[in-house]
């Protein structure tokens, strides 16, 4: 998994509600049995026309926007599949942290899962973030993840929250089976006590 | 003990440890998981994952494979994928099935299909349990008394290594539906309109409890139509108290128990259910005599009005950002403000996936075809949920109904509901679809979908247009 610590880049614009997981990673790129080549696939039908070539429109494809960082999104980003090709494809195409009002929530397990960060702010400081994205000369941004801050480059300020125990895994970038197996012993006398009760479960 | 909604119950009967020192919505902690399903596409990851770091499965039989994602549905039913990538991902699932001893359904074994409906049919789901499953339409597993929630190809990994999740508890949110259901209109048109009134996000953090007379009316196959659909309103884990109508179904499911095991399993069920007194963090009341038979218009499926309503106008959208998000899903789907949803031409009617393919759904659908033929200019398709709904509905002669007029009886699979195989849209074409999205390009890269219930996609299939079943009912 990746850890994220701090990151300086630039900030795209994505501000239509509800962009599905569909349209993040389009069923053409779910038949690996990998993760290669993902990042081609990550907002495949936006970013090229039906002939493969890149739509000039798009945000990403545009001046301004070639290191893109992170996405600043409008409200339930990453509905729909649970299909975690979407996070992979992201992560594959340089983007760190997504900034919005709301999540999925399958995406945000997901993004937790491999170190994608997701900051969730009030609609007012997303709008102010949309707009300062939107600019291809102040689109840099720093999000600082131990300070729980992003700082544009003019010296505003978002301060942002995150479970201690998310950001500890993702500063860290833990790995959580091996955490859990730690706790095999546990598992294993809770398991026998729940199956003794239900014995139709234990088949 | 202070009074617990039947979402508390079941984390607090499956809790394993607490991760961290918070308590109720957000608490994270480690959660059992008695049983998970996995598909083809999103498992490789997974196991190739758990064969890296040489870690085996810790319950093998807790978990069932089905092939459904990929595989054709072509009528003559053979081994082969219609393609390079869905073949090497069915060889290399059943590589994964047989090394980590777990049972398989294969694409020809005969009681293979879409994996939510699969594994009630099998009895594989029980009241009480918690299903975790790398598919967001695990919430169908609610209808049966279990709390069920989709998870992404890292935790698939982390339950088969562990039976666990790193879980952070969700708020609750109850949804009572009062009364019965007008005629014509189905548990589809139910969740249409809660997630119409609630948005694409309205239940987003939140685990929905369905309950009401309206619920307690239904059958099984039906409650499992709103607790499949709710995700699309957001729910991350739906339940449904179980009740004589669950013990019933369940009583000659292969799985299920059996004798004085079942008796003994019927009484601990019949006490999981929300004390009187619980309180909920949000509250909505639906007044099923109001309900009417919806279709959705755009490409969210929050995006969703009445049949006799018109298609909406982005200038009367006073905020933006809404008015922005309008006018793009109506250049999408191809439509004119204003225009009467029942003119609108359609090219294609799919009855299928795990929301409505069960025998119920085939039945009512071909009670509003029997004796009709599908409009010229339309290409019909049925895709049954499992082969054992596809045998169940040729015993009684649904397949019949289905040629006579003019529908393809296929194989079971998930097909057109999201385009994985060889069911596709072409760019612009438009269907009537009994399926859970409207997603842009979720039938095929520029096909529009239209959502509804499977008797309104057979109505639309005759009219060769949106329409309002009730109009032909009328006319029988
Ligand atoms: S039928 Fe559709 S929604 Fe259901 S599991 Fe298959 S693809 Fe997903």
């Amino acid at each position: 998994m990746h850890s994220f610590t701090t990151v300086t880049g630039a900030a795209a614009p994505l501000p239509a509600a509800n962009v599905d997981t569909d349209v993040i990673m389009p069923k053409q790129f779910l038949k690996g049995i990998d993760r290669a080549g993902l990042d081609r696939g990550a907002f495949h039908d936006l970013r090229f026309a039906p002939d493969g070539s890149p739509r000039p429109d798009f945000v990403l494809n545009r001046p301004g926007w070639e290191e893109t960082r992170f996405l600043v999104v409008g409200p339930n980003f990453g509905c729909g599949s649970s299909r975690e090709h979407a996070v992979w494809g992201l992560l594959q195409l340089g983007i760190r942290a997504i900034i919005g009002t709301t999540f999925a929530g399958i995406f945000a397990d997901n993004a937790a899962n491999n170190g994608l960060l997701l900051v969730s702010l009030d609609p007012g400081a997303v709008s102010a973030l949309l707009a300062r994205a939107a600019d291809p000369e102040g689109n840099r941004l720093t999000v600082d993840l131990p300070g729980e801050t992003i700082l544009a480059e003019d010296g505003t300020r978002h301060a942002f929250e995150i479970p201690p125990s998310r950001k500890d895994a993702l500063v860290r970038g833990l790995d959580a089976i091996g955490q859990t197996l730690d706790r095999a012993a546990e598992i294993r006398a809770f398991e026998a006590r729940h199956h003794a009760a239900r014995p139709w479960l234990a088949r | 003990m202070p009074p617990r909604t039947l979402y508390d119950k079941l984390i607090d009967s499956h809790t394993v440890a607490r991760l961290d020192d918070r308590a109720g919505p957000g608490a994270e902690i480690l959660l059992y998981v008695d049983r998970t399903v996995l598909n083809e596409y999103t498992s490789p990851q997974a196991f190739s994952g758990l064969r890296e770091a040489g870690r085996r499965v810790w319950r093998p039989e807790a978990a069932l494979g089905v092939v459904d994602h990929v595989n054709p549905t072509a009528p003559d039913r053979g081994a082969a994928m219609p393609d390079e990538g869905g073949a090497r991902q069915v060889r290399y699932f059943g590589e994964n099935c047989r090394d980590f001893g777990i049972e398989l359904l294969d694409v020809l074994h005969p009681l293979q299909g879409i994996e939510h409906v699969v594994a009630p049919e099998l009895g594989f789901v029980l009241p009480g349990m918690v299903v975790a499953a790398g598919d967001s339409h695990t919430t169908t597993y609610g209808a049966l008394g279990a709390l069920g929630f989709g998870i992404g190809t890292s935790d698939i990994e982390h339950y088969l290594a562990t039976q666990t999740l790193r879980y952070r508890r969700m708020r609750t949110m109850r949804v009572t539906l009062d009364g019965a259901l007008p005629a014509g209109v189905t548990a589809k048109d139910a969740v249409m309109a809660l997630i119409r009134r609630i948005g694409a996000s309205g239940a987003t953090g939140y685990a929905v409890e369905f309950a009401g007379s309206g619920v307690a009316a239904l059958s099984v196959e039906a409650r499992m139509t709103i607790c499949n659909m709710a995700v699309e309103g957001g729910a991350r884990g739906v339940v449904m108290a179980p009740d004589a109508a669950v013990f019933d179904y369940l009583a000659d499911k292969p799985r299920a128990p059996k004798g004085d095991a079942r008796e003994a399993a019927i009484r601990h069920w019949s006490g999981l259910r929300s004390d009187a007194d619980a309180v909920f963090d949000r509250e909505i009341r639906i007044d099923a005599a109001e309900i009417e038979p919806l279709v959705t218009w755009g490409i969210s499926p929050d995006q969703a009005a009445p049949v006799g309503a018109r298609v909406p106008d982005p200038d009367a959208e006073p905020d933006a950002d809404r008015r922005r998000d309008l006018a793009r899903a109506l250049a999408y789907m191809g439509l004119t403000p204003g225009t009467a949803l029942e003119s609108v031409r359609i090219q294609r009617a799919f009855i299928g996936s795990c929301t409505n393919a069960r025998l119920s759904d085939l039945r009512e659908a071909a009670s509003v075809l029997r004796g009709r033929r599908v409009a010229q200019g339309v290409r019909g398709m049925v895709v049954p949920g499992s082969s054992s709904v596809r045998r169940a509905a040729e015993a009684e002669g649904l397949d019949r109904v289905f040629t006579e007029a003019g529908f393809e009886w296929r194989q079971s699979g998930c097909s057109l509901c999201l385009a994985m195989n060889d069911d596709v849209l072409a760019p612009g074409e438009r269907c009537a679809s009994s399926t859970n999205r409207n997603f842009e390009g979720r039938q095929g890269a520029g096909g529009r979908t239209h959502l509804m219930s499977p008797a309104m996609v057979a109505a639309a299939a005759v009219a060769g247009h949106l329409t309002d079943v009730r109009r032909l009912a009328r006319e029988i």
